[in-house]
C-alpha cells in the first residue's frame, strides 16, 4: 500500500458524502494512525454536487482542501457522471496511476472512451449497487454512503471493521450538533429506526455487505491494490 | 504572569469549572486527544473561556461554530447568547456588551466581515477587547463560499490584533490566548483570530485539549485603560460629540494622537504574543537557500511541497507567520537574511502577504509573490513545488542584482 492514500468522494448533497468521509477518517484515527477529512460544497442544496476528501497516512498530514491527485475516487451517484455533478471533468481528472474507482450504480455506467482512459491509467473499476444494498438492509437509501465505505474498506483493507464500528458509534451514538441541513438529515435518518442501537446495527450491516462484495471482487486480481 | 490580579483564581464557577491561571491552562494543564472539526474546536475553546456574551449571525462557513456556541449557552457555559439582525448589528451589539464590561466572543466570514466592517476600527478606537473568530471566505462577486484570505488584508489597518491559525489545534490555543493578550491593560484591543474556512472549520483532525473542568479567569473591566462608558472622556466623548465634526486644530490633534495610541497599543501586544504564541513566527530549516514564508493553511500546503522537493534533493525551509498584527518585522528580517529565494504562497488574488513581506525585508527582489490561488481554489503542494523549480531554473540563468 502507498504511504499516503488520497480519497476523493463525489456525491450529491444529502447523500452523506461528508458524513462518510468523517466516519472513515475517525476510524483511521481510532487506530492511532494519521487521517484528515474535509468537505467541499457550494451554496447549493440537495442533489447538487458535494465532495469530500480523506487523506490517510502513517506520517503526519499537513495537506488539506480539495484532492487534485487522488489514489481512490468514489462516485456516490450515477448523476455525478451522467450530469457532470462533480468539481472536476472528467471525474477521474488527476487520478494517479494504478488507482481505484468505485461507482454506485445498478448498471455499467461508463462509456467506452472513459473505460479506455481508466485502463490507460491502470485503474481498477468496481460498480456496486450501493443504493439497493442500503434499501435492502437498512430500509433507506440514506445508508448508501455506508455501503460505499464498506466497499472501499473491503477493496483496500485500509482500516479494520472494528474501527469503523467505533467511528460509527462516535458519529451516531451520541448527541451531535451540526449545521441546520445536517441536523435535518440526522433527524430523518433517526426516524427510520425505532432505536439508536438499531440505526447503528443496520448501518454496520450495510457496511459489511459492501465490504463482502468488494472483498470478493479483489480476490479476482492477481496483484495487490494500490501498489 | 501577565499581570493577572484576578482574585477568583481557585474559585469554582456554576458549571463546576475551577478558575485557573491562564499560564497553567495554556502550558501546564494535562491534555487529552480528540478527533474533531474546527467548528467543534471553537465550542471547546469557548467552553473554557469564561465568555460573558456571544452574538451570532449565520453565514457559511462559520454558521456551525456560531450554532455550537449557542449550544454552550444552553448548557450554561456562556453568560448570554443571541442572534443579531445582521453582521453590522452583531458587531455593534458586541461593542455595547464590551463597553458594559463583558468578555465578548463572536464569529463571522467573508461578506459578513465586510458588512460589519465599520465596527472593527470603532472597536479598536474604543479599546474594546472583543475576540472575533474570522473564518475567511471568498468575497463577492462572483458569489463564493470557499476559503480565501482577502478579507484579512482589509483588516490589516483597523488597529485590531490579527492572528492566523494553521490547524484546529492552533485555533483552540489562539482562541484562549487571544482573550488574555487582548485584555492586557497596555493593549486592550480587539483581536481577530483568523482561520481558513473549510480547510480548518470543516476539517476533522487530531487535537489535544485541556480538561473541561478548568477555565480562564473572568475579564476584569476595571483593568481597562479607558474609563468604562464615561460620556465625558475619550473615546466616548469623541463619539458622542465628535471633535472632528468641528473643523479646528484640536479636533485633528485629538483624532491623530488617539489613533497613534491605538497603533502603540498594537505594538505593546508584541511581548505578549511572543510569550503566549512561543514567538511571532515558526521556523523550520530557515537556513535553507530557498524559503516558503506565509501564514495559515498556505503554509500547510507548503510543508507538503517541502517533502516533495526533498525527494528530489531540493532543500526548502519554512517560516510561518502566526501574528500578522503586530507584524513580526525583526523576526522576518533575521529568518530570511540568508535566503536567496522567498516564496509566498497565498489563498487570495492580491498577494497581500507578499506585499507585507516585501515592505519589511531588504533585497526584496528575493520575494516571489506566489503561487496564489483564489476564490476557494485548492493549492495542491505539487503546484508550489513546480513554481519553486521553475523560478530556481530561471534565476540560475539570469543575473540578479543585489
Amino acid at each position: 500500500m502507498r504511504k499516503r492514500i488520497n480519497i476523493r468522494i463525489s456525491g450529491l448533497g444529502g447523500q452523506g458524502a461528508v458524513t462518510s468521509a468523517h466516519v472513515l477518517a475517525t476510524a483511521v484515527y481510532k487506530e492511532g494512525r494519521h487521517a484528515i477529512s474535509n468537505p467541499f460544497f457550494g451554496a447549493e442544496k440537495r442533489m447538487a454536487p458535494a465532495e469530500s476528501y480523506v487523506r490517510i497516512s502513517d506520517q503526519k498530514i499537513y495537506d488539506r482542501g480539495e484532492i487534485v491527485y487522488p489514489d481512490i475516487i468514489m462516485l456516490y451517484h450515477p448523476q455525478v457522471y451522467t450530469m457532470g455533478k462533480c468539481y472536476t471533468m472528467p471525474f477521474y481528472s488527476g487520478l494517479k496511476k494504478g488507482g481505484l474507482v468505485i461507482i454506485n450504480t445498478d448498471h455499467p455506467l461508463l462509456n467506452e472512451e472513459d473505460i479506455q482512459r481508466l485502463e490507460e491509467l491502470e485503474a481498477r473499476l468496481l460498480y456496486i449497487d450501493a443504493t439497493q444494498i442500503a434499501v435492502d438492509i437498512a430500509g433507506t437509501e440514506l445508508a448508501s454512503n455506508m455501503a460505499m465505505v464498506g466497499a472501499l474498506v473491503g477493496a483496500t483493507k485500509i482500516v479494520a471493521m472494528d474501527s469503523l464500528d467505533k467511528a460509527l458509534q462516535d458519529r451516531f451514538g451520541k448527541k451531535y450538533v451540526a449545521s441546520g441541513g445536517t441536523a435535518t438529515l440526522d433527524e430523518a435518518i433517526k426516524k427510520k429506526f425505532a432505536k439508536k442501537e438499531q440505526l447503528l446495527a443496520k448501518n454496520l450491516q450495510t457496511i459489511q455487505k459492501g465490504y463482502e462484495i468488494s472483498s470478493a471482487w479483489v480476490e479476482t486480481f492477481k496483484t495487490p491494490m494500490l501498489v | 504572569m501577565a499581570g493577572n490580579n484576578n482574585r477568583s483564581i481557585g474559585a469554582v464557577n456554576k458549571k463546576g469549572q475551577k478558575i485557573v491561571e491562564p499560564e497553567y491552562l495554556f502550558f501546564e494543564a494535562p491534555r487529552q486527544e480528540f478527533f474533531m472539526t474546527g467548528s467543534e474546536i471553537v465550542k471547546e475553546a469557548i467552553r473554557r473561556a469564561s465568555v460573558d456574551i456571544s452574538v451570532a449571525y449565520p453565514i457559511t462557513p462559520q454558521s456551525e461554530a456560531a450554532a455550537l456556541v449557542g449550544e454552550l449557552w444552553t448548557e450554561g457555559y456562556v453568560g448570554d447568547y443571541f442572534r443579531g439582525e445582521n453582521e453590522f448589528a452583531v458587531m455593534s451589539q458586541c461593542a455595547g456588551a464590551s463597553f458594559g464590561g463583558a468578555r465578548v466572543f463572536t464569529t463571522t466570514s467573508g461578506p459578513g466581515t465586510l458588512r460589519a466592517f465599520e465596527n472593527f476600527p470603532m472597536w479598536s478606537g474604543a479599546r474594546l477587547p472583543i475576540l472575533i473568530n474570522v473564518m475567511v471566505r471568498g468575497v463577492n462577486s462572483p458569489l463564493n463560499i470557499q476559503p480565501d484570505t482577502l478579507e484579512m488584508a482589509f483588516l490589516l489597518d483597523t488597529g485590531m490584533l490579527i492572528w492566523h491559525a494553521e490547524t484546529a489545534q492552533e485555533l483552540f490555543d489562539m482562541l484562549l490566548k487571544g482573550f488574555i493578550v487582548a485584555e492586557q491593560p497596555d493593549v486592550h484591543l480587539p483581536i481577530a483570530v483568523c482561520i481558513d474556512g473549510f480547510f480548518v472549520s470543516h476539517t476533522k483532525e487530531m487535537v489535544s485539549l485541556t480538561g473541561t473542568d478548568i477555565c480562564l479567569p473572568h475579564y476584569d473591566p476595571y483593568r481597562s485603560p479607558v474609563p468604562c462608558m464615561d460620556m465625558e472622556a475619550p473615546p466616548m466623548r469623541m463619539m458622542r460629540d465628535p471633535f472632528v465634526m468641528k473643523s479646528n486644530y484640536i479636533s485633528y490633534a485629538t483624532h491623530a494622537s488617539w489613533q497613534q495610541e491605538v497603533r502603540g497599543a498594537v505594538e505593546r501586544a508584541r511581548k505578549y504574543s511572543v510569550r503566549y504564541l512561543g514567538g511571532m513566527i515558526e521556523e523550520e530549516n530557515s537556513d535553507a537557500d530557498i524559503l516558503i514564508v506565509s501564514s495559515g493553511t498556505a503554509v500547510a500546503q507548503g510543508r507538503e511541497a517541502v517533502r516533495l522537493l526533498a525527494e528530489e534533493g531540493i532543500k526548502v525551509g519554512i517560516v510561518r507567520i502566526k501574528s500578522i498584527r503586530p507584524f513580526p518585522t525583526e523576526e522576518l528580517r533575521q529568518a530570511t537574511k540568508n535566503a536567496r529565494l522567498i516564496f509566498v504562497p497565498e489563498f487570495n488574488v492580491s498577494g497581500w502577504m507578499a506585499r507585507e513581506i516585501k515592505s519589511t525585508i531588504d533585497r526584496n527582489h528575493r520575494v516571489i509573490a506566489g503561487p496564489h490561488v483564489a476564490g476557494g481554489m485548492t493549492m495542491p503542494p505539487e503546484i508550489i513545488a513546480e513554481e519553486i523549480k521553475k523560478v530556481m531554473h530561471l534565476r540560475k540563468k539570469e543575473l540578479v542584482h543585489g
